[in-house]
């Protein structure tokens, strides 16, 4: 299989194998003009099995939205062909308007206009708690 | 701004403040009459309750200031469809402090992000109180005088309780506490807040029988099972009867032990227990006046200095 190597984007590497669609819709990259290549089950000997996304233009991501669904993907920066940049993720401390509360008890459900907030309470269970109710959320509801 | 929209808010230096404020203002409360003059309370509740409302109002009577607002969702613009934030923006034009109780859980947090006004949280839903909690800490402190060093048993329902879970949050900030969680399976403490005791490595038991843990208690503090918390009726008839304390069950306990409760009570502790020395439920509801009026104090005199701590112009202010 054959994908052409980009002059000046953005690869986002190391996807678990198989959510690379999943980032594709939160990233919003269905909107873009550019070229989006989304290669699905790459072999990778750190992983067995990866998913990566290139995209043809050097456009903004949102890291939080990555960090959240998967801290273990690269984010590489091409310029001239070359990588100029590797970003590695972690879990964001807060997440803003990425995910909805799903306790009918909180505001949030009631009150319409309000950013949907989430704080990191554990960093080694990866759980968010709403901000306005303390309603757990984990990550791997995404 | 500084608003109270959950007990850690404040730090134990500030809570240790205003229960001093409380204490003073309980002892000589003529000296604090024009504390508040020109000043108006806002009362938003949303959802009725009788007692933390006209608390609220006493407060700020006692304290020479003005209230208004509402009792219930029914008579505010809510009927009309108005957002809890526009109405927010409103009131807060027209008031110095606003004392809010809302079904919704988180509605007082999304209240102080409009509002330019301190915003006090009298109650959202299940999730917070913490006038109540510093109500209880102030009678904790004057029965027991202290608040480390303490085994509490908290009692009935730890499931939606909402005092009960300001109450640990709180009094696990304090040196050497203890808790004993005496419940039916189904009321049990939530996980997060026992995860969140784990992580602090502060101590504690899980029970079903109160029998079993009484002469260990330094306080007992008993709740009610809260109708308007359940979503099935059958469950709530099944457990409201779940726990009540009598003259017999007080017995095992030590002579220095307290019982509070938050109030109201249906029948989880008997009338003939009222009369007990250690029976302390009617005496919380005085305090709970005297720390709301330092709270109010402390708060308003925070926003008009521009200050973000609490008491930073405590000498100035001479109170």
């Amino acid at each position: 299989m054959n994908i052409d190597s980009i002059q000046r984007g953005i690869v986002l590497d190391h996807i678990k194998a198989g959510r690379s669609m999943e980032l594709y819709r939160y990233l919003g990259l269905d909107a873009l003009e550019c070229s989006v290549a989304i290669i699905k089950n790459v072999k990778s000997e750190a992983m067995g099995r990866k998913d990566i996304i290139k995209i043809d233009d050097n456009i903004s991501i949102d890291l939080d939205v990555l960090g959240y669904i998967d801290p273990g993907i690269t984010v590489n920066i091409i310029e001239n062909g070359r990588i100029t940049e590797k970003k590695h993720l972690s879990l964001p401390e807060t997440l803003t308007n990425i995910v909805r509360c799903k306790n009918p008890r909180c505001i949030t459900s009631a009150e319409t206009g309000l950013d949907q907030l989430f704080v990191l309470s554990d960093r080694e269970n990866a759980v968010y708690r709403c901000r306005y109710c303390d309603t757990p959320l984990k990550t791997k509801d995404a | 701004m500084r608003h109270l929209i959950n007990i850690t808010d404040l730090t134990c230096a500030e809570i240790d403040s205003l229960l001093d404020l409380a204490d003073r203002m309980m002892k000589a409360p003529a000296a604090y009459r024009e504390t508040m003059r020109g000043r108006i309370l806002a009362t938003l509740f949303f959802e009725p309750s009788t007692r933390t409302r006209l608390s609220f109002e006493s407060a700020m009577l006692s304290l020479g200031g003005g209230t208004l607002g509402f009792a219930s969702a029914d008579s505010s613009s809510a009927t009309k469809g108005e957002s809890l934030t526009d109405t927010i923006r409103t009131v807060s034009a027209y008031t110095d402090v606003i004392a809010m109780r809302h079904p919704k859980e988180g509605a007082p947090l999304a209240a102080s992000f409009k509002s330019t006004v301190p915003i006090i949280n009298a109650g959202d839903g299940g999730h917070n109180h913490p006038t109540q909690t510093l109500t209880d800490l102030l009678t904790i402190r004057q029965e027991k005088g202290r608040l480390h060093g303490m085994t509490v048993g908290v009692c009935g329902d730890l499931k939606f309780g909402r005092t009960v879970h300001s109450l640990i949050s709180a009094m696990s900030r304090y040196p050497d506490v203890k808790f004993v969680m005496i419940s039916p399976q189904e009321l049990r403490v939530p996980e997060y807040v026992l995860a969140e005791m784990r992580k602090k490595n502060i101590p504690y038991t899980e029970t079903e029988r109160m029998e079993d843990v009484m002469p260990s208690l330094d306080v007992l503090y008993m709740t009610r099972v809260q109708r308007e918390r359940f979503f099935n009726e059958a469950d709530y008839v099944r457990l409201k009867d779940t726990y009540i304390l009598t003259e017999d069950k007080l017995q095992a306990a030590r002579q220095d032990m307290i019982v509070m409760h938050p109030l109201p009570r249906v029948n989880e502790i008997s009338t003939r227990v009222d009369d007990d020395p250690r029976a302390v439920y009617f005496k919380q509801v005085r305090c709970g006046r005297f720390v709301r009026m330092a709270l109010i104090t402390a708060l308003v005199h925070a926003a008009e200095a521009g200050a973000d701590t609490l008491f930073a112009q405590e000498e100035r202010n001479e109170y």
